[in-house]
């Protein structure tokens, strides 16, 4: 039944974008419909895979391993362990919110959104399942179009610059990997495992190599995610993405996208390149710590609510990046679940920034004030997604956050007390930004007279934003039922850093693959 | 005697249908339609004795045509490409008044030069094969009497062409003085068991016959007559020339750089450097060109210089794995500047009209599935998964590392960056822009059939390559000298 279920996951949003495809134009509402149907469906597909799955064991679980294009032995190799599930799960879940969000926003060309968005969730779905480098980099590749297309046609004003810079600055980093890839594939072959993009497989001979050659393939690597994540100094993409795509899009491109570099990271740089991971954990680290300054500073000073929340990204995205190469089971732990939480606060920000752009059509903290008086309901799930953001204890935000100070802290690979006392004041900022922010627009007196008679919300923006606060609540109460789904996982991940790099005794969890 | 003739059926046929029957024909009936069908048969069935005659590896007529495996392929590549032109360039020629029975007649004899090049196994086979598809296209190019471009487009086709057979004629000529021969298994076996006459002779002759390559594939430095001649030919004859006559010349190439190439002795080392910075130059030029242009043909023009490019990273590699990668990837690249060239001609208009980047505007508003299906090939070219040109530049980046040329595969996607940039540039108008100025509609008549063919083709490429890899996989190795 997983494999059903995963296979389901992956394909009924492929089959349900063909179905958009053959639904005549003008019949918008049976479009709309079908998206959010398919969505639905696969979010409880979905769920089936968490009955089945077996959270006290590391190996990938639900595998499917057939042949794909035998010469360069590609194959179409699926599986997920405890990361990747919380992965798919959070897109499967957050897909149907983003459909719903568009439902009033999108006014044209309905049919090619709603394709597009059916097949960048396939793509992202995909990503996260991939066992075989070169199927992981076709579907790292698909979602370049969908999400291009979406910026483009349906975005703000500067869409198309915003459009082509994500594109371009994607497709750098991703070519220079698929070059690393296939240098592994010959690898593979000297090692003895034949020609090949195995993930398996390469996992067991690729911490041989020596450390030149693996530095050079981290950096590859490292180069393609860092950019998606945004690590800084390469993070100039995101705001101006954010900023134009619609409101739909920011949300699936906070909640999803970037965790798709953070993901990468663990699945194929930590795992492939221990050594090289080791050698260079303090160096990202650093960008890391200065991301999270820099990202809260600059989030300070923003006029406009959505680029304010996009800069809130770059310095939480640092929080998760610091957590995992801390290497350590605390921090990636941390990383993970930060992963998790920044897609449903920072998601949940997003949608409330629509609400607002909605009614009044600017982002201008400015034009707003004292907001609450026209719209008590909605002041208090903008507060719950505020406070969660800035990582009020009892909400998701600060277990993450906690964990992965605790992992920076205590990394024998870090050595230094500084990447945590730095970081944490990341945290200070986070409340400084958000708080003056939700100060500006929702307080003080209602003195424009545009928002006196704003709509409070609708019942489907209800729907949009109580889900999410049920898990914002969950995960801040107890977040072990997450955390217990990828414990093991991660644990096998650092033994394996721990085991290639002899810090210090191999740990007791199991490393070897089936 | 039967049985061997068997294996040459596929040239024996498309040569009979051609110079025996069709000439007649056009002689006593003039009837474009019957022409046009008659033709259109003709490839098909060449295609199809292609495909029933693979299995028949061997050489024909004292060594001279090899038969089988390889050259069948590309038998199908041609007739594949020629049946997509042909039924794209009727409504194209239609519309502008340009259609003459002898239009087809060209067709089939350039399908007929491609594949005595593709079935050569001696320089001169070559040599004829060459000057048959070039001839056609001299003609082909300037089929629009009327239009001063196209005319222009034919004579500096011709000039320049003849000037590089010269050169081809040349290299052949000293390769003959060094080796005593000029059947490439006699010329592989010389430059192996280094018994060569001449060594210095053969090395200029091997440098004047890749000057001579690289004109007919335009590769850099010889590329320029390239974006001229596609701009000002129809752009029916566009498609083909820059399609099929790129892989025809790549089917030529691709025995003769094995057997130049084949020893380890420092002419081979020098010869691979030498092709290895033409072919890092050629994409580097044919995209940074690319990026200037207004127009579309012309940006298209310059994009295939790039991509000739790309192929030569295989003839780099000088093995098998090499050859494999430049087949497949001529595989792809046919069917997607097909559908880009014929999806350029629907929307053309008279005196070169429609044809800058601004009347693009709005496409995807006006005509959502042209430019749906233009979007598929533009991206398939800029290689991005899961489309043909994708995994066909994959294999040719494992190729060139496989070579040791690793600064040549970061080179190549160097440059395919800067290749997306125009790529995406076009698509930008098609959905980012209002539509502006004549919007006229377009009708596509039986050019559909074409753009569907080569879209499920780039498609079906990207998604299961293993059908095609396994069919090259399985032929023997390329030579044995």
């Amino acid at each position: 039944m997983g494999v059903f279920s995963l296979l389901c996951t992956l394909f009924v949003p492929l089959a349900g974008s063909l179905a958009v495809l053959l639904i005549d134009r003008n019949q918008g509402k049976a479009i709309r419909l079908t998206a959010l149907a398919v969505s639905l469906v696969t979010f409880a597909l979905s769920l089936l895979m968490l009955v089945s799955f077996d959270a006290s064991s590391s190996a990938m679980q639900f595998v499917v391993n057939t042949s794909w294009i035998a010469s360069i032995d590609a194959g179409f190799r699926v599986g997920v362990d405890g990361t990747s599930l919380l992965l798919v799960l959070l897109t499967t879940f957050v897909m149907p919110i983003a459909l719903l969000t568009s439902f009033t926003s999108i006014k044209k060309q309905e049919k090619e959104y709603y394709m597009l968005l059916l097949l960048l969730q396939f793509g992202m779905t995909g990503v996260f399942m991939a066992l075989d480098t070169f199927l992981f980099y076709v579907f790292w590749e698909v979602i370049l179009i969908p999400m291009y297309f979406i910026i483009g046609i349906w975005g703000g004003k500067d869409r198309v610059y915003a459009a082509v810079k994500f594109f371009l600055y994607t497709l750098v980093g991703s070519l220079l990997m698929l070059l690393a890839i296939i240098w592994l594939g010959f690898y593979g072959d000297a090692a003895g495992v034949g020609f090949t993009t195995d993930l398996m497989k390469l996992r067991m001979v690729a911490p041989a190599i020596g450390i030149e050659a693996q530095t050079w393939l981290f950096l590859a690597f490292a180069l393609a995610f860092c950019i998606k994540v945004p690590l800084f100094p390469l993070h100039t993409w995101l705001p101006d993405a954010h900023v134009q795509a619609p409101t739909a899009g920011s949300v699936i491109l906070a909640a999803v996208l970037l965790k798709m570099g953070t993901y990468g990271l663990i699945r194929f740089n930590l795992e492939l390149f221990p050594a090289a991971s080791a050698a260079w954990a303090a160096p990202i680290s650093i960008l890391a710590v200065v991301g999270i300054v820099y990202g809260a500073l600059v989030a300070m000073v923003q006029t406009d609510v959505k680029k304010l929340v996009a800069y809130s990204s770059v310095s939480h995205l640092g929080f998760v990046v610091l957590g995992i190469f801390s290497l350590t089971v605390e921090g990636i732990q941390g990383a993970v679940i930060q992963m998790v939480n920044h897609g449903l606060s920072t998601g949940m920000l997003f949608l409330c920034v629509g609400v607002l752009y909605e009614r009044r059509h600017t982002r201008e903290i400015s034009e707003y004030g004292g907001v609450t008086s026209a719209m008590p309901r909605f002041a208090v799930f903008f507060a719950i997604a505020m406070f969660a953001s800035v990582g009020l204890p009892g909400l998701n935000g600060f277990v993450g956050e906690y964990l992965t100070l605790l992992g920076a802290f205590r990394s024998p690979y870090l050595n230094s007390w500084w990447y945590a006392i730095v970081s944490a004041s990341g945290v200070i900022f986070a409340a400084v930004y958000l708080l003056w922010m939700f100060q500006r627009v929702m307080f003080g007196k209602n003195d424009n007279p545009e928002n006196h008679h704003l709509r409070d919300l609708t019942t489907s923006e209800y729907w949009q934003l109580a889900p999410l606060v049920v898990f914002i609540v969950w995960i801040g109460v107890y977040p072990h039922t997450f955390m217990r789904l990828s414990e093991q996982s991660v644990r096998a991940v650092v033994g394996h850093v721990m085991h290639h790099t002899s810090m210090s005794t191999p740990p007791s969890a199991s490393v070897t693959p089936r | 005697m039967m049985p061997a003739l068997f294996q040459v059926l596929p040239l024996v046929v498309i040569w009979l249908a051609l110079g025996a029957v069709g000439i007649v024909i056009q002689a006593y009936v003039r009837n474009t339609k019957l022409v046009f069908g008659y033709y259109l048969g003709t490839l098909a069935l060449t295609a199809i004795l292609a495909v029933v005659t693979a299995g028949a590896k061997g050489t024909m007529f004292s060594g001279m045509i090899t038969t089988g495996g390889y050259a069948n392929f590309f038998d199908v590549l041609f007739c594949s490409a020629g049946i997509l032109s042909m039924i794209a360039a009727r409504p194209y020629l239609q519309r502008l008044d340009g259609e003459l029975d002898e239009f087809y007649t060209l067709l089939v004899s350039a399908v007929t030069g491609m594949m005595l090049m593709a079935h050569s196994n001696h320089m001169l086979v070559t040599f004829i094969g060459v000057e048959l598809m070039s001839i056609s296209f001299y003609v082909m190019s300037g089929f629009l009497r009327s239009d001063i471009r196209s005319v222009e487009a034919a004579l500096k086709y011709f000039l320049l062409g003849a000037f590089a057979s010269g050169f081809l004629v040349y290299g052949m000529a000293l390769i003959y003085g060094a080796t005593g021969s000029l059947e490439f298994g006699a010329i592989g076996s010389a430059v192996v068991s280094d018994a060569l006459r001449f060594p210095v002779l053969f090395a200029i002759g091997a440098t004047l016959l890749v000057i001579g390559f690289c004109f007919k594939i335009a590769a850099f430095p010889f590329h320029q007559w390239a974006p001229d001649v596609y701009e000002g030919a129809p752009t029916a004859v566009t498609a083909f020339m820059s399609t099929g006559g790129k892989a025809a010349a790549f089917s030529a190439l691709i025995p003769i750089a094995s057997v130049v190439m084949a020893g380890d002795s420092v002419v081979t080392g020098q010869m691979q450097l030498m092709v290895a910075i033409v072919s890092a130059v050629t994409m580097l030029v044919g995209n940074i060109s690319a990026i200037a242009q207004s127009n579309v043909k012309r940006m298209l023009a310059y994009s295939s210089i790039a991509h000739a490019g790309y192929m030569l990273m295989g003839i780099v590699n000088g093995t098998t794995s090499g050859s494999e990668a430049i087949v497949f990837y001529a595989t792809a690249y046919t069917f997607m500047q097909i559908g880009a060239f014929v999806i350029v001609g629907i929307l053309e208009r008279e005196e070169g009209g429609h044809l800058q980047l601004d009347d693009y505007a709005g496409l995807g508003k006006r005509q959502p599935v042209l430019a749906a299906l233009m979007s598929i090939f533009l991206f398939s070219l800029a290689g991005i998964p899961p489309l043909g040109g994708f995994f066909g530049k994959y294999l040719l980046f494992v190729s060139a590392i496989d070579a040791g040329f690793t600064w040549l595969t970061i080179v190549a996607v160097a440059s395919s960056v800067i290749s997306v940039w125009f790529y995406l540039g076009l698509v930008v108008k098609m959905y980012f822009t209002e539509p502006s100025g004549d919007t006229s509609e377009s009708p596509s008549g039986i050019a559909a059939i074409t753009l569907a063919v080569s879209t499920v083709a780039v498609i079906a490429l990207g998604i299961v390559p293993g059908w095609i890899t396994s069919v090259i996989r399985s032929w023997p190795p390329m030579l044995t000298p």
